[in-house]
């Protein structure tokens, strides 16, 4: 026993006198990440297992201090969301998943078709290069603004250039439904440039080569397209797709700005909710931070599923 | 691109009086028909417009005073009213200001904090470094729910909401993450060659990060910083719910007053736009090429 612990003393020694170079080096990351999102994300775990909120969190008012009397109150917080009991849960888990494979795909599927035709020899390709990634260029906010202009029912140019064709107004932030279509269109026309840009790099380091000797080999061009294109974009593919998704389940400001205070509950997705949980009406700081880890754990489980994806099909090679 | 495919096919398309005639010669590969030429600007069109179409559409509403929104369809009454008035009546220019400090101070703090874990987990194999690029990642995903209230809570007790330094240090938590990762590819992509030279000119692991790497990344380090001062520069729900007077919003939450239940100030709202969206388009346009390369790098070998 002693000489385990002996031996394993003079490991982490060696290890320390050969990497302490590397990790001198990367600790001041190390702490910040610790200290900003370490420690706030275990007081988030914590708070997700009390009945903190607005009233009880204990605050200075003044010189006076009113002390915190949340209570612990174990895995409540969580039974209550996924046991469906707080109602709004899986219809909006629902809702996050359809928003973002949906965004993810269009995303993904225009950027690549974009990408393949300006990657081609055609006159004013820069031209239109830089058009196509202007709305990159515009912050989301100011995205959200202009589509929320834009689709005003009375006075929105939409409904305008409808009633130009002869098509009568729509209802584009009302309804339930279109209002869902609707958010998925400005996100999509928000992401897209992304995703062009990438595939564009992706496409550009495919040799050339490549394409020729499948030519010579008699390949059409769809064949092509799936047995040189497809995999030679895999690695720029499977790491915007999973960037891609990460950030659009967590987009919050399209939803907030676009929908969220026109009172359409039902197009909010996850992130825009658990937000309004904690800083709308009474403020429910453990609903919102259950929430919070909830959403963390259904991306995590996602990425790691992920990514043994990619390396399974990577040996199936 | 296109300049190194030319060469390749320019001997084919050189020899002119036969080529005249093309009505049954074979097509190389990346020719085309007229037809599909067509097609494929016609395409593009439709894209750049689709593009295009919210941008100039607010541009001019901007340029059509106080009540032009009301009219999307009409081409009359340009007047540059709405934009003195944001500039004179209202509190943009603080806002601007505002902003930019926030924005400013994330990305020198990011930067510079996140640079040599960057180099470290490009260069140095160590016990710990699989995770720590792991966690890097993990931070992209963390949900603005998940560390809103705690912040929240823990910068209350220290008195630092509604400042600047408060944002910063919220903005930090995905800012250093974020860079440390994106520095690490472009980290990649300079040759492991000049480390070694330096090594045998007896300069310290550090002497040659600092020496020699920084001086040769500084593209990479200027487009990192752009992109986490865009970040933080649009980011929406930190800046909403901590900065509470009105003198201490950035432009997220500023521009939410003109547009509200109880007011419709789109000719105010289309203006400021308009001015935010300049500067950060000109510099976007000169860093995009980089952007998305350090991007994809980090991710494909980490």
């Amino acid at each position: 026993m002693s000489t385990l612990t002996a031996k394993t003393v003079t490991k982490t020694r060696r290890s320390f006198a050969t990497h302490w170079y590397a990790w001198a080096m990367v600790l001041p990351v190390v702490v910040v990440l610790a200290v900003l999102v370490g420690y706030p994300l275990g007081r988030g775990i914590y708070l997700s297992f009390t009945d903190a909120n607005e009233a009880n969190i204990g605050r200075v008012i003044g010189d006076f201090e009113v002390p915190a009397s949340y209570r612990f109150v174990g895995l409540d917080n969580y039974w209550h969301i996924l046991s469906g009991q707080e109602g709004s849960f899986y219809p909006r888990l629902t809702w996050t998943v359809i928003w973002t494979a949906s965004c993810v795909f269009l995303h993904y599927t225009i950027g690549l078709g974009l990408a393949m035709l300006l990657n081609r020899q055609i006159r004013g390709r820069s031209l239109y290069r830089v058009l196509l990634i202007l709305p990159w260029a515009v912050p989301a906010f100011v995205a959200a603004f202009a589509w929320k202009l834009m689709y005003n029912t009375d006075n929105g140019v939409l409904n305008a250039l409808l009633s130009k064709i002869g098509i009568g107004a729509v209802d584009w932030l009302g309804d339930p439904t279109i209002q869902k279509l609707s958010v998925i269109a400005v996100n999509t026309w928000l992401g897209v440039p992304f995703m062009m840009v990438a595939i564009l790099g992706g496409l550009q380091s495919i040799p050339r080569e490549l394409h020729e000797a499948a030519e010579m080999d008699g390949a059409s061009a769809w064949q092509r397209f799936w047995n040189v294109t497809v995999p030679g974009l895999r690695p720029v593919s499977s790491t915007i797709i999973l960037l891609g998704t990460i950030w659009t389940f967590n987009m919050f400001p399209i939803i907030y700005l676009v929908i969220g205070q026109a009172g359409g509950t039902e197009s909010e997705i996850l992130v825009t909710y658990a937000y309004r949980l904690a800083f709308q009406g009474v403020r429910d700081y453990a609903g919102s931070a259950s929430y919070g880890i909830v959403i963390l754990s259904l991306l995590l489980v996602f990425s790691v599923f992920y990514r043994r994806m990619l390396s399974r099909q990577e040996v199936a090679k | 691109m296109s300049t190194v495919s030319t060469p390749a096919r320019a001997p084919e398309k050189l020899p002119a009086p036969e080529a005249t005639a093309p009505a049954r010669r074979q097509r190389g590969r990346g020719e085309r028909s007229a037809a599909a030429s067509v097609a494929l600007h016609a395409t593009l069109v439709v894209a750049s417009v689709i593009a295009l179409f919210p941008i100039v559409f607010i541009v001019l509403v901007s340029i059509r005073g106080e009540n032009g929104w009301t009219h999307p369809m009409e081409m009359t009454g340009f007047t540059l009213e709405n934009y003195t008035h944001v500039l004179g009546d209202t509190e943009f220019l603080t806002w601007f200001m505002n902003s930019a400090i926030v924005a400013g101070g994330t990305m020198l703090v990011g930067v510079l904090i996140a640079a040599s874990a960057g180099y470290a987990v490009s260069r140095m194999r160590f016990p710990g470094d699989k995770s720590l690029m792991w966690s890097f990642l993990l931070c992209q995903m963390f949900p603005v729910a998940v560390l809103i209230v705690p912040l929240y809570n823990i910068l209350g007790r220290l008195g630092l909401l509604d400042s600047y330094g408060g944002l910063i240090i919220t903005y930090c938590s995905v800012s250093v993450p974020f860079c440390a990762w994106m520095l690490k590819g472009y980290f990649d992509t300079i040759p492991t060659e000049i480390d070694e030279s330096g090594r045998v000119d007896g300069l310290t692991p550090f002497g040659t990060f600092w020496r020699l790497i920084i001086p040769l990344a500084r593209p990479g380090l200027a487009v990192t910083a752009f992109y986490t001062f865009l970040t933080a520069w649009s980011e929406v729900a930190f800046a909403t719910s901590f900065m509470s007077s009105e003198g201490k919003y950035t432009l997220a939450v500023g521009l939410q007053t003109f547009v509200g239940p109880h007011r419709a100030e789109w000719g105010l709202m289309t203006a400021s736009s308009v001015l935010i969206m300049v500067p950060a388009g000109l510099l976007f346009f000169f860093a995009q090429r980089h952007l998305v390369a350090g991007l994809t790098a980090g991710g494909t070998k980490g």
